[in-house]
């Protein structure tokens, strides 16, 4: 037998009771937060890059988890972000946050903190004032996830 | 009154793209977390924040249970004329606060 390996039935244990954390209530799924991706495009599928979602890779606590969301965009009247939304795919609800940003904004850039339930992968979608959608992501890995029974 | 903390510079050179903190005291309750009778809280969260400079929307936010209790957000703008930033949140139960900052731009 060999001790180094994780058994995977523990794996498996480990898992069933982060969800049982939900007291039943269903965490999201990939393909929900690609649905919500849509409702925030309206079908569009927004390009990789020009976003960059700036996350810890590995965080401790899951109820308070600071991102930063920065576009490459001049911000000028012409060519701006309108929009910055930000999605999970592994908590109940998939939508995290809607940004409103114009040219006053003079920098595409927004920091907030979030929760995260478990480890997960983040996607921000930024809406440009051209109407062209562009994404960047990041996965994140939880030690203590956010809203587990109790305190939090 | 929830406490409120928003950081604007006093004073700022015209053009100048400054940043804007703002944090505000809130539990924002998930809806998701039993409480301590094991029933479901009822979800209380701020739904939304919105900056407005001399009466104009330079940013506001769409928040949601996924967003940390105390939510805080940062963003910048373009130091355009002297004048007055509004803060406001708006929430569950009714909830809406509103802060106002001096800023003085050269």
């Amino acid at each position: 037998m060999n001790h180094l390996r994780p058994d995977p039935r523990r794996r498996r244990l480990v898992l069933a009771g982060t969800a049982l954390a939900f007291t039943g209530s269903a965490l999201a799924t990939p393909e929900q937060m690609a649905a919500a991706i849509k409702a925030f495009t309206g079908g569009a599928t927004p390009a990789p890059g020009k976003v960059t979602l700036e996350v810890a890779q590995l965080v401790d606590n899951g109820n308070a988890v600071p991102v930063t969301v920065r576009v490459t965009s001049p911000m000028s009247a012409g060519d701006h972000v309108t929009a910055i939304a930000i999605f999970n795919e592994r908590n109940p609800q998939t939508d995290v946050v809607k940004f409103t940003l114009g040219p006053r904004a003079g920098k595409a850039e927004v920091s907030t903190r979030i929760r995260m339930a478990t480890s997960q992968k983040l996607i921000a979608v930024a809406r440009m004032s051209d109407g062209s959608f562009w994404s960047g992501s990041a996965d994140v890995i939880v030690t203590l996830a956010a809203c587990i029974e109790g305190e939090g | 009154m929830a406490r409120a903390l928003v950081t604007v510079p006093a004073t700022a050179k015209r053009g100048e793209i400054i940043e804007i903190r703002a944090l505000i005291g809130h539990a924002m309750e998930t809806g998701y977390r039993p409480g301590p009778d094991g029933k479901i809280l009822a979800r209380d969260i701020i739904r939304s924040f919105s900056c407005r400079y001399n009466g104009e929307q330079v940013f506001a936010a769409e928040l949601h249970p996924a967003i940390s209790a105390n939510p805080y957000i940062a963003f910048f703008t373009v130091a355009a004329e002297s004048g007055t930033l509004e803060f406001k949140w708006e929430g569950d139960n009714g909830f809406t606060q509103t802060e106002t900052a001096r800023i003085a731009v050269t």
